[in-house]
């Protein structure tokens, strides 16, 4: 032990690395000119767009430059759905940022989304289908088939 | 484990069968996006084809190897493993991960081929002392490696190597490659092999072969050395972060000096990346932790053929700059040929024995957004 304590050990603060990674790596300008174009589609067509922001090659600090530059809004919502996924307007109206964690909280897949409603919020087409029938069914239990899902 | 036929559910039934809602399903389809290298505007179509693929059987074979493919798999996030398992593939046989041992074992194998003629997946990692070498170098309840091999991929749909060892010889197959060496891809010539190379391979993208091929119902498209173009396509140095750094002739010299901590390329120091054709870059390692380069060591070639006789690890390749583009072009164009009679192949068994399910292209699946 007392040898180990002989080694000389340098701790560097990890706030001002990430400052000079974010402004040499440079990767999350290209990004939020996508995220411009997109708002730009959005606006004029009503056309969505997702942006992978796990497959980009991003360096230590570029996510963070990224999420600083496009802020907090005022918008949360969480859905508990093969663990949970975090949904957060940013601070620029109809940009998302998509979070998707497995229960283990791992994360799975992490998007921005240029949308008016990101679409892991929205109902799916084929339980819309069947949302009248599982009222009718709760509305007259002996009637019915049990409710889809409790 | 033992072996069981095929169900007729589909995976969507069998998913939602066991409390995972629509919802779930559409991000567990996002997350399989993202690992198959397609944009995610695609999750619903892939939603909509997987709701109705089945559950494939696969039979793993472990060979000359060191455990370490299977311990990158067992670290899979996306699908977990006990997704990919239970929900998506049938794994019917794997030395290290099955409960049966000695005859029940073996069985569980033959019951697998008999009940799936033509549709099963063969998975093998190691290499394989060739047909020419001692059957006695490496047996398996004493078959010899290659014997296995020929045996179980018959009446396989397709075989998925996977490693650097299984897809090119690896560790084993170094010179001078005492026990004859062989890989998966020398050895079988009529049934098609995917080559998912790495020492270990990224465990997303063997999912995501398999991923895939529930999807489109057949197999992706593959470069020159068989490997998926969705994650072999490009090179380390095209996605590396670092790339600006190399552009404007920015290297580190030694592992710390100021170069490197300000995270400068690592060219010179014997990075192999302008050679190297993996997803490192962009998938990244340990549940999308980091990567190699980021951790600031330079990237040692591990997917690529020859990896362990070519040359030191900080030798510095000797590449002209425009090399890696050029090398892109030639793997796209070869791989288009090889993916072509692939698909063909694939299309003929789909016919006779994947009849339950209809091959798809990704326009198709883009058309039914
Ligand atoms: S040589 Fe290596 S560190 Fe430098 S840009 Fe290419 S892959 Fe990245
Ligand atoms: S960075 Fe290079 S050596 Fe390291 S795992 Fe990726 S391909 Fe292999």
């Amino acid at each position: 032990m007392s040898l180990l304590d002989q080694i000389p050990v340098v701790i560097e603060t990890g706030s001002a690395e990430t400052e000079v990674d974010a402004q040499w790596h440079g990767n999350a300008e290209p990004v939020l000119h996508e995220v411009r174009h997109a708002l730009a589609r959005l606006v004029a067509k009503g056309e969505t767009t997702k942006i992978d922001l796990k497959a980009m090659p991003f360096g230590p600090g570029d996510l963070e430059r990224l999420l600083s530059v496009l802020g907090t809004g005022e918008v949360q919502a969480s859905v508990d759905a093969l663990g949970p996924t975090r949904v957060q307007e940013t601070a620029i109206p109809g940009v998302w940022l998509v979070d998707y964690l497995n229960s283990e909280a791992h994360r799975l897949a992490l998007h921005l989304e240029i949308a008016t409603v990101p679409e892991i919020l929205c109902p799916q087409p084929q339980d819309l289908d069947d949302a009248i029938a599982a009222l009718d069914a709760r509305l007259n239990p002996d009637k019915s088939d049990p409710p889809l899902a409790s | 484990m033992a072996a069981r036929n095929p169900t007729d559910k589909t995976l969507g039934e069998s998913l939602r069968e066991r409390g995972v809602s629509r919802r779930g399903f559409l991000k567990f389809c996002a997350a399989t996006a993202s690992m198959m290298a397609l944009p995610p505007s695609m999750a619903p179509a892939i939603a909509a084809a997987l709701e109705q693929a089945k559950r494939p059987s696969v039979i793993w074979l472990s060979f000359q190897e060191c455990t370490g493919c299977t311990e990158s798999l067992t670290r899979s996030h996306a699908p977990t493993l006990e997704d990919l398992i239970l929900d998506v593939i049938s794994l019917d046989y794997h030395h290290t991960l099955q409960a049966a041992a000695g005859d029940a074992a073996e069985h569980a194998r033959e019951q697998a081929m008999a009940a799936n003629p033509g549709e099963y997946l063969v998975i093998v990692d190691g290499s394989i002392p060739g047909p020419d070498s001692n059957p006695g170098y490496s047996t398996v309840a004493g078959h010899s490696n290659y014997a296995m091999l020929m045996e179980t991929v018959e009446n396989a749909a397709a075989v998925i190597a996977v490693g650097t060892c299984a897809t090119f010889g690896g560790l084993p197959g170094a010179n001078p490659n005492p026990t004859g060496a062989m890989s998966v891809m020398d050895l079988v010539k009529d049934k098609p092999v995917i080559n998912v190379s790495g020492c270990p391979p990224i465990p997303m993208v063997i999912t995501g072969v398999i991923a895939h091929y529930l999807t489109f119902g057949r197999l992706p498209e593959l470069d020159a050395y068989n490997r998926p173009m969705a994650f072999f396509g490009q090179s380390i140095h095209d996605r590396c972060y670092r790339r600006p750094f190399y552009d404007k002739g920015l290297f580190a010299k030694t592992f710390d000096d100021e170069g490197a901590r300000l995270g400068w390329c690592l060219y010179e120091l014997g990075c192999k990346g302008p050679t190297t054709y993996n997803a490192c870059a962009t998938m990244r390692w340990n549940d999308g932790t980091s990567w190699p380069v980021e951790a600031g060591h330079p990237c040692l070639g591990c997917s690529e053929p020859r990896f362990w006789d070519a040359g030191g690890f900080y030798n510095t390749v000797s590449v002209p700059t425009s090399a890696s583009g050029v090398n892109v072009l030639a793997a796209g164009a070869a791989g288009a040929i090889v993916g072509g009679a692939v698909a063909a192949l694939a299309k003929k068994q789909t016919k006779t024995a994947v009849a339950h399910r209809q091959p798809v292209t990704v326009e198709e699946l883009e058309a039914k957004l």
